[in-house]
């Protein structure tokens, strides 16, 4: 019971810290959005039908917008030493860990919310279905899963915003394809039960990273 | 926990950084509510032992008991024990004082932490500032807030790492007054109980003042341990100058490439 107390009470506290001074939703909102109208612009003239360019331009979108959320999710932690402050309290490491990726998942599912309208706008398409919905939100949780522990292991380091994408990107790669691929899919019209393998595929990789993450968390964090 | 059981105990403690070592086989211990002083010059492992005490980094050897917890395989019930302010504040600038409080009261599930909030923050001068954020702060402000987190959960330990570093003269005065109060040396308007405090400070004056014991940390060793009853800052810094400089000669002189050179 203490265990997602606490979770809650890290969430609630990057909410409401975030809430002040907007520091990550707007980066990643407005990276976003120009992404999305730039490959526009350039995929317009070109490309017989966007739902061929679609899935990949939503989940580049996503993915580096979401990068440069995970690269200001813990720099936060580290002014005047707060992290330590975390680390100080008698609460499970990864209850932090947890706490600090729940919030990065849901500054990320606050930014498609909007993000995804656009897209539908820009390349007139439907994505507003629980499939779509489904297949972002497994994908964002695996995105989440992964970036905030990268997130806290590059963040004492001197180049931290080059080497969070240098070492998140290639884990990502099963997930993203995952993504992509369904989204493809569910823009030609396939049925949701075709997509059963890339969905386990993503089932798997969330569990099996969360796992991971929540067994190494105390060990990155600690000197 | 048994009144013969030290606080805190450390049995020869060390600390390398790679090839650097920072702790060299620390052996102290520290007597429920008593208050214990720690002088040392820069880089003499001051922060590394306040680091280890408060679990935020891990020995390379020997052990630390505290409350008869081993740290190594309690450090999650040790937490609950201690308090600690160092010289960064572990305080959020975008969260207001009372926000910050709050948010630490639920970390150490306090089971209604407003009147404790609205306690210490009275307690620490900061009433009539709870609802600004704390990056609007002065540097003694936030310390003060500071202060009021590390006492938030009512902690048996104190863990101070230069909690004076920065402060106005004002400041550093009620700092000071209330670290007394926290010893027992005035209970006033404390609780009257006595906390066991260990602090590290550069001011011979204001450490002698609250210390009950006095120990020097230089170049990784504890080269001085005595009583503070009686011991004046004109006195003891003779004291400190030598064992500093006796520490550091030794060092010298047992470095590779030195021995047996003047």
């Amino acid at each position: 019971m203490n265990f997602w107390r606490s979770v809650m009470a890290i969430v609630w506290k990057d909410i409401r810290a975030e809430l002040r001074t907007k520091d990550i939703f707007s980066s990643m909102f407005v990276f976003a959005l120009l992404a999305v109208i730039v490959f526009n612009f350039a995929f317009e003239l070109r490309v017989p039908d966007m739902k061929m360019v679609a899935p990949g331009i939503i989940w580049v979108a996503v993915s580096f917008a979401g990068t440069l959320g995970l690269n200001r999710a813990f720099v936060i932690e580290q002014d005047k030493g707060s992290l330590a402050g975390l680390l100080l309290a008698p609460v499970d490491r990864s209850a932090i860990y947890f706490g600090k990726m729940l919030g990065n998942l849901l500054f990320m599912l606050v930014v498609e919310a909007i993000l995804l309208p656009l897209v539908m706008i820009f390349f007139n398409l439907t994505l507003l279905t629980w499939q779509h919905l489904l297949v972002l939100g497994l994908g964002t949780f695996g995105f989440a899963a992964v970036g905030t522990i990268f997130s806290a292991i590059a963040v004492n380091t001197r180049a931290r915003e080059v080497l969070l994408p240098i070492l998140l990107f290639p884990v990502l790669v099963p997930v993203l394809v995952a993504g992509v691929k369904m989204t493809g899919a569910l823009l030609d019209g396939e049925t949701f039960s075709s997509l059963s393998n890339w969905l386990r595929l993503t089932l798997v990789y969330d569990v099996v990273f969360t796992g991971v993450a929540y067994l190494t968390f105390g060990y990155v964090v600690e000197e | 926990m048994s009144a013969n059981v030290p606080m805190i105990e450390l049995r020869k403690l060390t600390k390398a950084f790679g090839s650097k070592v920072a702790l060299r086989g620390i052996d102290l211990r520290v007597a429920v509510g008593e208050s214990l002083v720690i002088f040392g010059p820069n880089g003499a492992g001051k922060t590394t032992l306040i680091r280890i005490l408060s679990s935020l980094s891990r020995p390379t050897g020997g052990s630390v008991h505290i409350g008869g917890l081993d740290l190594r395989t309690h450090a999650d019930g040790i937490r609950r024990y201690l308090g600690v302010v160092s010289h960064a504040p572990l305080l959020y600038d975008s969260l207001t004082a009372e926000e910050n409080l709050r948010f630490f009261g639920r970390l150490y599930s306090l089971p209604d932490p407003e009147p404790r909030v609205t306690a210490l923050l009275e307690r620490v001068g900061l009433a009539g500032r709870r609802a600004d954020l704390v990056r609007t702060f002065s540097r003694g402000m936030v310390q003060r807030l500071a202060i009021a987190r590390a006492l938030l959960h009512d902690p048996a330990v104190l863990l101070l790492d230069e909690p004076d570093t920065g402060l106005d003269p004002q400041a550093a005065e009620m700092l000071h007054g209330l670290l007394a109060e926290l010893s027992g040396r005035q209970t006033t308007s404390g609780d009257g109980l006595r906390r066991t405090i260990v602090t590290i400070t550069h001011s011979l004056e204001r450490g002698l003042a609250i210390a009950d014991r006095v120990a020097i940390l230089a170049n990784g060793r504890l080269v001085y341990e005595a009583p503070a009853a009686g011991l004046t800052p004109a006195a003891f810094r003779p004291l400190y100058d030598q064992h500093c400089a006796a520490a550091l000669r030794n060092a010298y002189q047992t470095r590779p490439g030195n021995r047996g050179g003047g």
